[in-house]
């Protein structure tokens, strides 16, 4: 009953992504033009640049994915859209996760997964070694669904708020932090030579924590929004 | 007719805008092959009415009983299109995700309804408003056959023909048992089921 | 589809806006008195009768009031959260009031345990501020009481408003086990708790008095601030309301 509702929903967001390009990459034109901040701002040594590489992509990452999400209900919440998808499969909470659910799909593969394609190439500019860049393309797989998850989460609470951009920066980014942490955490480890498991082990549990109850928070908050 | 079982029925229903309480103590019921013409002044409701009853909101007291079986339409306000999609991606959206009809026939017997077969390839934003609605009101034609419809504005930016469309498919879902419960601001031109004026003001008791 | 009739069950016969008003009104001028009597021996107590710490000097008396303050942060943000809950599933005015009323006084305790923690980690450890687990989720949970407040003032329906403040308070309330069991979780910088239910203290006695005077007094201090915020935010909300009207503040 709620499969029609996902792939309804992702296949309108992907062919409505597909007709505005230009729109779907500005969070990665964002990631580029910040991360390319750093050398300018801290020095080009090479050194400096590889200690801080993980933390600053990673954190880059982060902000590029907010500054995307906020417009993840708006549009449909202004046109009716939104309404008529909570409507599906007879108005049952159902319809709502079924939406959380493909919103934060369509945010991860139209922002997530070009910033993990992206990623090796910033990695190369700050000099990290080959495997440091396989720590942080595994580190954002697992990372930036958790952003988006999050993110979705955010768009909701703050559905049609004013300055709902920033307030959504200001709540969702406390929760993101321990991602944050762990994920640029993994990638320094690997860069120093120590192992990164606990890393990982950590950064999966709290994508599968994340995978499991942000959607039904979310599906709750577009609730909240809609009555 | 009153004996038959309901399409909708409420009971002492009541709705609250932010801390305003719109109305209280409303009672209604909808039947089968019945057209129900909610009238009500500015302000008093009658959207938020629909939306409760669409299912999108809780009421603030009251019951809502929908008969078994019956599926549901809303059409509200709003279009619920975007611009970027065709009219026949947007028919297709909507029926897709409400789990109507979502074979080609019927979809160009929608769309040759409401004059659009000719426009099904444009984008939506490149059609007038009056069009916006006809693509909106189009899904009515893929819906199930005994669908309680409930219409916020339908007419809204409507033409004649467009007008006399609708009016034909309010004629032909009430004769096979639908139901609908519209608003309408401008008076109806349909004769025929003669369409029961219910006035929010006095159905409520507040 | 009908609400439970909450009303009708004793227990929540002060649930009620009026009767809470009235009854807040009487017990907060107490709750001061009391807060201070209890701060005024829990200082008193901790500055004068307390000996001396042999590793730490006196920089150590700073606890009296950081322990204290840490303590109520993270308590009052679950008591925010529940009461949250409680106005959204249960459709309580009150409770979601009293919620918002909580917020600014745990962002308080949260900002003087951060600051309290910098002044005591200067003269220790060396350094105002370190990154480990239990100093950055003490942050993040200030951050939470801020994105909390922002949250249910930017919207203007005051119903969805406590709502969506209900649902982040309690997606919040992940952090608090998080700093409580961050020291015992990571070795970090931190010091490990002094004080756990199971075992007995590892301080001596009138530390240990005057750490509990000074929370109690944090508590009656608490309540009396957080009765006060409320009693304001029903006059505000129920300003329309006759039974406001006949009663003298």
């Amino acid at each position: 009953m709620t499969a029609p509702v996902f792939s309804a929903v992702l296949g309108r967001d992907l062919r409505l992504a597909a007709r505005r390009r230009v729109d779907a990459l500005l969070p990665l034109a964002f990631f580029a033009v910040a991360v390319s901040l750093f050398p300018l701002g801290v020095g080009p040594e090479p050194n400096t640049l590889r200690q801080i590489a993980p933390g600053v992509l990673w954190v880059c990452a982060l902000l590029a994915a907010m500054l995307s999400v906020t417009q993840l209900f708006a549009a449909d919440q202004a046109d009716g859209s939104l309404e008529q998808m909570m409507l599906a499969s007879g108005a049952g909470s159902a319809s709502a996760l079924s939406v959380a659910i493909a919103k934060a799909v369509s945010h991860w593969l139209l922002t997530g997964l070009p910033l993990l394609v992206v990623a090796p190439l910033f990695g190369v500019m700050f000099d990290l070694s080959g495997r440091s860049i396989a720590a942080l393309c595994a580190s954002l797989a697992l990372g930036t669904p958790i952003l988006s998850l999050l993110g979705s989460l955010g768009a909701a609470l703050t559905l049609g708020v004013r300055n709902g951009g920033v307030l959504l920066i200001l709540l969702i980014v406390p929760l993101c932090i321990p991602a944050l942490i762990f994920g640029s955490g993994a990638v320094s480890a690997v860069e120093s030579g120590a192992s990164a498991r606990g890393h990982f082990s950590l950064l999966g549990a709290l994508f599968i924590a994340t995978a499991l109850l942000a959607p039904l928070a979310t599906a709750a908050a577009l609730r909240i929004a809609t009555e | 007719m009153t004996d038959s079982p309901s399409a909708v029925a409420a009971t002492d229903l009541a709705c609250r805008r932010g801390e305003r309480v719109l109305f209280s103590g409303l009672n209604l019921a909808v039947h089968p092959g019945e057209i129900v013409w909610l009238r009500g002044a500015n302000g008093q409701g009658k959207t938020s009415l629909l939306r409760l009853l669409a299912g999108l909101a809780r009421p603030a007291a009251g019951r809502i009983e929908h008969g078994l079986g019956r599926e549901r339409v809303y059409v509200g306000h709003a279009n619920a299109l975007k611009d970027d999609l065709t009219v026949a991606e947007s028919l297709m959206f909507l029926s897709r995700l409400h789990g109507f009809d979502t074979r080609a026939e019927a979809h160009e017997a929608a769309l040759r309804r409401f004059g659009l077969w000719s426009r099904r390839l444009a984008p939506v934003r490149t059609l007038s408003q009056g069009q916006r609605r006809r693509v909106a009101l189009s899904r009515l034609c893929t819906a199930p056959a005994t669908a309680l419809w409930l219409l916020d504005e339908p007419f809204d930016a409507l033409d004649a023909e467009g007008v006399a469309a609708l009016n034909l498919l309010l004629a032909e879902h009430a004769a096979r048992g639908g139901s609908v419960l519209l608003t309408s601001h401008v008076a109806l031109s349909l004769s025929s089921p003669e369409p029961i004026v219910l006035s929010l003001g006095e159905a409520a008791a507040a | 589809m009908t609400r439970p009739m909450l009303a009708n069950l004793r227990l929540f016969t002060f649930a009620s806006p009026p009767r809470f008003y009235v009854l807040a009104g009487r017990l907060v001028p107490w709750l001061w008195v009391v807060a201070a009597v209890l701060a005024g021996a829990g200082l008193w107590v901790g500055f004068f009768q307390a000996p001396t710490d042999a590793t730490q000097g006196d920089a150590y008396r700073i606890i009296f009031i950081h322990v204290p303050a840490a303590w109520m942060s993270m308590l009052l943000y679950m008591v925010m959260a529940f009461w949250a809950a409680i106005g959204w599933a249960f459709n309580a005015r009150l409770a979601s009031m009293v919620a918002r009323a909580i917020a600014p006084t745990g962002a308080m305790f949260t900002f003087a345990a951060l600051w309290s923690g910098a002044l005591w980690g200067k003269p220790t450890w060396g350094t105002w501020w370190v990154w480990d687990a239990r100093l950055t989720s003490e942050l993040i949970l200030l951050f939470l009481y801020l994105g909390y407040m922002a949250l249910v003032n930017a919207i203007d329906d005051t119903r969805r408003a406590d709502q969506a403040g209900a649902l982040l308070a309690v997606i919040g309330s992940v952090n608090v086990p998080i700093i409580y069991f961050s020291v015992k979780w990571w070795n970090t910088l931190h010091q490990g708790a002094t004080i756990s239910a199971t075992t007995a203290p590892k301080m001596v006695a009138t530390m240990l008095t005057a750490m509990l005077l000074m929370t109690l007094a944090c508590w009656a201090y608490g309540f009396a601030v957080v009765f006060t915020r409320t009693r304001a935010i029903i006059a505000e909300r129920e300003r329309d309301a006759k039974w406001l009207n006949g009663v003298s503040s």
